[in-house]
């Protein structure tokens, strides 16, 4: 039967459809199945539990969890069905901004002598708008001269890392304020992440901003003569993505009590691979955030597995190219199949 | 083997033992998840004729032409070919059998030469094995001078227009010697002398023996030039006939399956006021000096041949391509319009020429096609979206538009072309407009859901809506306008009222 009784006994058609399964669900048992392997592998190799041991399930989140960030912003400018290959770079500009302006003042080369033992929020704050600019010049890039994100976001990761040097001539900034330095403390990495993630899951699904970036990445045409502004809508969407990885430049200072100009190095492509892995489709108009939050996870497993049996760097590389590339196929019989459909 | 000298001298298809059909399809089913789009379906297709396929948008044809052009494989039943079963696994088979496609979405590389596209793969090649261009030059200037095409061959093709490469496709499935050609509604982009030029291509075609397989929903067209007709409907084969047997109203009762009383139904409506105004509005080098009045509760119709500005009129007046002179008045006000967004902020609304260009968001749901026009100045809050009232709207909007889907969160490219064309009316209707342009609102759509959309019209003209539409359709235009403006090569060539009109001025006017 398909239609079902309510309890007035009249028959109602179904309105909603039928219960599907989620996409995630499917890289949920991706994430399942990974992590399932270590705790067999464990116990085989090393005897002990993978699984069993919850500080290092922390761990497993709080090593991805600046990544986690930048992909939370990569996501987005994705499903637009543009990219930004600038999120490393542009944490690597807002590490050293941030950090330059959280010095103390009994360190006798800082950056600005003057500008010492400011409140935490001025360094906060300054990393997080930094980064933001760069989005917003690579959204501007975009939508103003029409040149592909992929250029445009190349060029400010080139960019942004040689400011990233240049503004301190390569010199590492040490000697950070202690209530600077809380920040990037104990687990808040994760925290701020997860309520970064929920903000952005709910401004998809249920905003005016959300709709209109689905719109974008789906059809572009089509979402301008339904009115959308399409040019100011991608410098909001990837000034986000930059104020992210503003954050996570802030973060990552933060946390090791430094600013330094190779910060961040290659977290653009761990944030694309995180954000492809959850099943954001590089055509754009399709993904989630919830995708995006299991392919972060699913990258910190990964990292924490090899280390905990006892796998080669190298070959910790490899085995991830070849997930990234079978989550990407995975993604085009998705669309092959339903195309058919 | 022994060949006698005559069996040597008569090629094999019009031997005395030749089948009498070139091509058979025989009980072929077809599954999709969830749907049946062919079921047991045969088909004979005669060597020298023009069959037309005639059906509904879903009824089947193209997943036909699929299958014969070995693009999609049976789940059932099978294929003949000069009476050989035939297996055809993929599209490279079908040409090899000598069965050629020429797509409905069209499959050409606009970088490369005309010439390139056309031997693509069967390049000549000179003694050092690379690609011959003089030889290539040669065998396309052979072709179009045979086809009677008059192109460079060394152009690229994405400079070409429409009916251009329309015509390169059709060379090239030519160059391939098929004995079967499959044309997908070869004229829905082509002017009328175009159209002519296709038919006499199809006519030398059939003289030689070819068979041509035409699916079409152009009553006209079907008349001028087939020689069977077979109808489908709902995955089924319902008849094949003799177009000598047939007539119009017979066809149209076929393919729906119901009695149509009425295709184009303008009702009385009530003229008020000027709404629109448009005075000189000039596109340059486009189109120049256009003015009209639009009242309310009036249908004014625009009529030309392709190319002669109707939908840039449109798109200037929407602010897709802003008009470069010119005033708009919206109930005499002047009104500065430079993009869809202050259009929409003035109440217009453009329902656009292309579906699948500026129209859908194919890879979303039913209900986020239909939303999206109306968010950019309602039904959102602080940013967030009033989703459960606006699933209400869409609901009923779903209904009073009698849209066929199972429900609003399907997948809007499940849905046939007269649906998504419903969806999107109901996306400009959900921002309540004033003025309502419609281009080729019933393009490629099949004829029971073009009835609807044109009661749908006529019903909002008779609540007070100003509506343009434009439209490729004569009887289309005389039947629902007030009013007929008819354009030509960017100019006005005239303005005619619903009296006065008729197919012959109309067609004078917009042949200049």
């Amino acid at each position: 039967m398909n239609a079902s009784v309510n309890s007035g006994g009249v028959v109602e058609t179904p309105a909603r459809r039928p219960f599907k399964m989620p996409v995630e669900a499917g890289i949920f048992l991706v994430l399942v199945a990974i992590a399932l392997a270590f705790e067999a592998l464990g116990w085989m190799v090393r005897g002990e539990s993978f699984l069993g041991n919850s500080q290092r399930l922390v761990i497993i989140v709080l090593q991805v969890s600046i990544i986690g960030l930048l992909a939370i912003g990569v996501t987005q400018v994705i499903i637009t069905s543009g990219v930004d290959l600038s999120s490393g770079s542009v944490l690597a500009l807002s590490a050293m901004v941030a950090a330059s302006l959280a010095q103390t003042s009994d360190n006798a080369r800082a950056v600005f002598p003057m500008l010492t033992d400011l409140p935490a929020v001025v360094p906060v704050i300054a990393g997080v708008l930094v980064g933001a600019l760069a989005g917003v010049v690579n959204g501007g890039l975009v939508a103003v001269t029409g040149i592909p994100p992929f250029i445009a976001t190349l060029g400010m990761m080139v960019t942004a890392r040689g400011l990233a040097r240049y503004y301190t001539h390569g010199q590492p900034i040490s000697r950070l304020s202690e209530d600077f330095t809380w920040i990037g403390a104990g687990a808040t990495p994760v925290i701020v992440f997860l309520v970064t993630a929920l903000i952005f899951h709910v401004a998809l699904r249920y905003t005016r901003y959300g709709k209109f970036t689905y719109a974008i990445g789906a059809n572009a045409q089509a979402a301008r003569v339904s009115g959308i502004n399409i040019g100011r809508h991608l410098i909001v969407v990837y000034g986000i993505a930059g104020l992210l990885a503003g954050l996570g430049g802030v973060m990552t200072a933060a946390r090791s009590a430094t600013g330094q100009a190779g910060m961040g190095m290659g977290y653009e492509l761990d944030a694309i691979a995180a954000v492809v892995i959850g099943g954001t489709s590089l055509t754009g108009g399709v993904g989630r955030i919830t995708g995006t939050v299991i392919g972060t996870v699913i990258l910190g497993v990964m990292t924490s597995g090899f280390t905990f049996v006892g796998i080669d760097a190298y070959v910790q590389d490899i085995v991830k190219g070849l997930i990234i590339v079978a989550a990407v196929t995975a993604d085009q019989y998705r669309m092959r199949r339903r195309k058919k459909a | 083997m022994a060949v006698t000298a005559l069996g040597m001298m008569t090629p094999p298809s019009v031997s005395t033992h030749a089948p009498p059909y070139l091509l058979e399809v025989d009980s072929v089913r077809k599954e999709f998840p969830g749907v049946v789009a062919l079921d047991s379906v045969c088909l004979r297709i005669r060597p020298g004729t023009v069959h037309a396929l005639m059906g509904e948008n879903g009824a089947g044809k193209s997943t036909l032409m699929k299958i014969i052009a070995g693009i999609y494989t049976p789940d059932q039943g099978m294929i003949r070919l000069r009476g050989e079963p035939c297996r055809l696994t993929s599209p490279l088979d079908a040409l090899e059998a000598g069965i050629a496609m020429i797509h409905q979405e069209l499959n050409l590389m606009s970088f490369m030469t005309i010439a390139e596209n056309i031997w693509i793969r069967r390049e000549p090649l000179n003694r050092f094995g690379l690609v011959d261009h003089a030889e290539l030059r040669r065998r396309t200037r052979d072709l179009f001078r045979r086809l009677k095409i008059d192109l460079d061959p060394d152009q690229a093709v994405g400079e070409l227009t429409v009916a251009g490469r329309q015509m390169v496709e059709i060379a090239k499935a030519v160059s391939y010697d098929s004995d079967v050609l499959i044309m997908d509604e070869p004229t829905s982009a082509l002017t009328d002398r175009e159209v002519a030029h296709l038919f006499a291509i199809v006519e030398d075609l059939r003289s030689r023996g070819k068979a041509i397989i035409y699916i079409t929903h152009k009553m006209n067209e079907v008349f001028e030039i087939a020689d069977d007709i077979s109808i489908f409907r709902d995955g089924r084969h319902i008849l094949t006939d003799a177009a000598s047997n047939l007539t119009r109203d017979k066809l149209i009762n076929l393919m729906v399956g119901r009695e149509i009383t009425q295709m184009f139904p303008k009702g009385e409506s009530k003229i008020g006021e000027v709404v629109l105004s448009v005075e000189n509005l000039a596109l340059e080098g486009v189109f120049s000096n256009v003015s009209f009045e639009l009242r309310a509760g009036e249908i004014l119709g625009i009529a030309g041949l392709v190319g002669s500005g109707r939908t840039n009129v449109a798109e200037a007046i929407f602010g897709m391509t802003p008009a470069t002179a010119g005033t708009i008045r919206i109930d005499g006000k002047p009104v500065r319009v430079d993009s869809p967004k202050t259009a929409m902020a003035h109440k217009l609304a453009l329902l656009t020429e292309d579906r699948k260009e500026t129209g859908l968001f194919l890879m979303l749901s039913v209900l986020e096609n239909m939303e999206l026009a109306a968010l950019t100045d309602r039904y959102v809050q602080g940013g967030f979206v009033a989703q459960s009232e606006l699933n209400g709207i869409c609901a009923t909007m779903k209904n009073t538009l009698r849209v066929k889907t199972p429900h609003l969160q399907e997948c809007i490219e499940n849905l046939s072309g007269g649906n998504q064309q419903k969806v999107l009316i109901a996306r400009w209707l959900m921002t309540q407009p004033r003025v309502l342009i419609l281009d080729e609102p019933t393009r490629g759509i099949d004829v029971g859901a073009k009835a609807e959309i044109h009661r749908l019209i006529s019903d909002l003209a008779a609540q007070g809506m100003a509506i343009i539409m434009i439209s490729s359709e004569l009887p289309e235009i005389l039947g629902m306008s007030d009013r007929v403006m008819v354009m030509h090569e960017g100019r006005v060539t005239g303005t005619v009222d619903r009296a006065d009109a008729d197919q012959v001025t109309i067609m004078r006017l917009a042949s200049g």
